[in-house]
């Protein structure tokens, strides 16, 4: 092999905890990893970009003649809630993702390397990011071509981006502690669908609030989402950002205030 | 401060799983600088015990170190002293070998050039660099083993886990495995192996410990093993079935042991406590007229050393015969 020889194990100097600075390295490194997989294995990204495509068109024509009366006006109200239903989807599939990576054998080495212990999960998340810009991008085109306008111009609709984005990624760490606990990739699945389906369409994505029956305005005015959707459309429509934004942001760092540590816990029991 | 002898000290170890305990009570000391081997049946405990010294699975009792530091108060030092090629390919299989490498270079703190230099050097060493750019569902088992081995070595730990790495290998590749091992424990590294194959623990390790059901039964170098085992044996077939009870007149004799006859396959084994005896009983066996057909010389295998070291046999041969006595 090599001439030199191997430092002994005793002659070590060894950290006993892993660096901050590090454990940022190390994630930034497993979010390669995640986009080095989504080279390989382009077949991942198809829910990020033939769906944005059919349900931006379908739901379109579907929902917009009757709520809105023709689809030119529907627009404004419908991309962003087509937008954040879209993304959040994606994220939806971290769980079961993280879970059929964990199955491999590969996630022993991980564990059995120095590195931070949140580095694996962290990473595979960040690379997510990847698939929610694929997503907006397409669902915003998708409405461009559609002849969709947005007066906050490109400012705002970049901001409207990042802020779904950011609220996607934070939302998918609920994602990912379901892929942590759960018992098999299809029951992460399944829970997963269960959390990702009144999160979007219990919110004003799709239709007017006051449409609703009044218990069910109660969850959709407390659901995060809704309060997402409502800044992605004052950024989008009008270029403002209010309290709904702000109220967005406090949501998504309470969620990974809460449910990174839970997740990383969960992750370093799990033992196959 | 006086330095420890071991690379790996454990005393005590416990792991349960339900009702049944995978490890039972095992002690282990490893000497710095060594191949040490851990051999035994399937389900003896061998993973579960690796697990656990690799920091990967919490222990259920006991208490165990790796160069003087806690496996679990300071499993993060210890991670830093140790490689584990588990029984299974911990690479992975939707990317490609130079891929794989270039991501555990960089978790080890590797960047920019030092990356290639690094892979370069492992995929020339371990025979990989012509398949480097392929992804792995391509790769033959034996070539999985050794990137699995090669991602092991990026950071030349002084400790080495290598859980049954022959296993499933063709004679030549487990050959280079072999060499490979041996080079690794030259430049200074020690080496903690399970196998099912006495002669792998024979060929490769200083001291031995024999388990079985989660337990040490037997432990030694490989000499004081094979003598607390016992001889290897003789084994003869004749030309002649007739004569097959004189024969054994004649081998028991010679050998100055018992032998045991089966006439219906013309056949006698002896116990062997020394090979020169061989040349005598053939020599008496031609004088007295009687042709030898066939002629072997057996060490003891691992299902002997379970027989003699548990009093019974290996579970993994046990089980099939269970099964008959109760089907019967
Ligand atoms: N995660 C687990 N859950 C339940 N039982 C387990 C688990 N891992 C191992 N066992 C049990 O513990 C015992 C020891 O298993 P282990 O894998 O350590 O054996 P081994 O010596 O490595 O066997 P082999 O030669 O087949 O690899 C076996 O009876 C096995 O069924
Ligand atoms: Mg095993």
């Amino acid at each position: 092999m090599t001439a030199t020889a191997i430092t002994p194990g005793f002659a070590r100097a060894l950290p006993r905890h892993v660096p901050l600075r590090q454990t940022v390295s190390d994630s930034l490194v497993m979010a390669r990893r995640a986009l080095v997989k989504m080279r390989r294995t382009p077949e991942q990204l198809i829910d990020v970009t033939v769906q944005p495509v059919i349900f931006t068109v379908m739901f379109t024509y579907i929902f917009g003649g009757a709520i809105a009366g023709d689809v030119a006006s529907y627009l404004p109200a419908f991309i962003p809630g087509i937008l954040a239903q879209t993304v959040l989807t994606g994220a939806s599939a971290a769980g079961t993702t993280l879970r059929e990576d964990m199955d491999k054998g590969v996630f022993d080495r991980f564990a059995s390397l120095p590195i931070a212990r949140i580095a694996p999960l962290a990473g595979a998340l960040l690379g997510d990011i990847v698939r929610y810009l694929i997503a907006t991008t397409i669902t915003f085109a998708m409405g461009f071509l559609m002849g969709w306008r947005p007066e906050g111009g490109v400012v705002g609709v970049t901001a409207a981006a990042v802020l779904v984005i950011a609220v996607a990624w934070a939302l998918s760490w609920i994602f990912a502690l379901v892929g942590v606990t759960a018992k098999s990739a299809r029951g992460v699945q399944g829970i997963s669908f269960l959390i990702l389906f009144p999160l979007t369409f219990l919110s004003n994505a799709f239709v007017p609030v006051d449409t609703m029956p009044g218990w069910l305005q109660g969850f959709v005015d407390v659901n995060p989402v809704s309060h997402v959707i409502t800044a992605v459309r004052d950024l989008c429509n009008a270029g403002t950002f209010g309290t709904d934004g702000w109220l967005a942001l406090l949501g998504a760092v309470t969620v990974v205030a809460v449910f990174a540590p839970l997740t990383v816990a969960k992750y370093r029991r799990h033992a196959r | 401060m006086t330095e420890p002898r071991w690379a790996i000290e454990a005393q005590g170890l416990v792991k349960t799983f339900g009702a049944q305990r995978a490890v039972d009570r095992l002690d282990l000391q490893v000497p710095v600088g060594t191949v040490y081997g851990v051999l035994g049946p399937n389900g003896a405990g061998k993973t579960t015990t690796i697990r656990m010294l690799a920091t990967l699975l919490p222990l259920d009792g006991g208490t165990a170190s790796v160069f003087g530091h806690d496996v679990a108060t300071d499993a993060h030092r210890v991670r830093q002293l140790i490689g584990v090629t588990g029984q299974y390919a911990s690479v992975d299989e939707t990317l490609t070998a130079r891929e794989n490498l270039d991501i555990f270079c960089r978790l080890h703190g590797l960047r920019g050039k030092a990356i290639r230099t690094k892979s370069d050097q492992l995929l020339e060493s371990f025979g990989l660099s012509d398949a480097a750019s392929k992804p792995l569902q391509n790769f033959s088992g034996g070539m999985r083993r050794r990137l699995d081995l090669a991602a092991s070595l990026i950071s030349r730990p002084p400790l080495i886990f290598l859980d049954e790495p022959t296993t499933g290998l063709d004679p030549r590749t487990r050959g280079q495995m072999w060499d490979t091992i041996r080079e690794l424990v030259h430049d200074g590294s020690t080496v903690l192996l399970t196998t099912q194959y006495l002669d792998e623990a024979d060929q490769l390790a200083s001291r031995i410990a024999v388990i079985d059901t989660g337990r040490v039964v037997a432990e030694g170098t490989s000499d004081e093993l094979k003598a607390q085992v016992g001889a290897s044996s003789l084994h003869l077939t004749l030309d002649d079935a007739a004569r097959t009870e004189e024969a054994g007149r004649i081998v028991a004799s010679s050998v100055g042991s018992e032998v045991t006859v089966t006439p219906e396959a013309r056949r006698l084994t002896s116990p062997l406590a020394d090979a020169d005896h061989v040349t005598d009983t053939l020599v008496r066996l031609r004088e007295a007229g009687i042709r030898v057909t066939e002629m072997s010389v057996t060490k003891p295998s691992l299902d002997e050393v379970f027989l003699t070291l548990t009093g019974r046999g290996s579970s993994a041969a046990e089980t099939p015969d269970d099964a008959e006595e109760r089907a019967a």
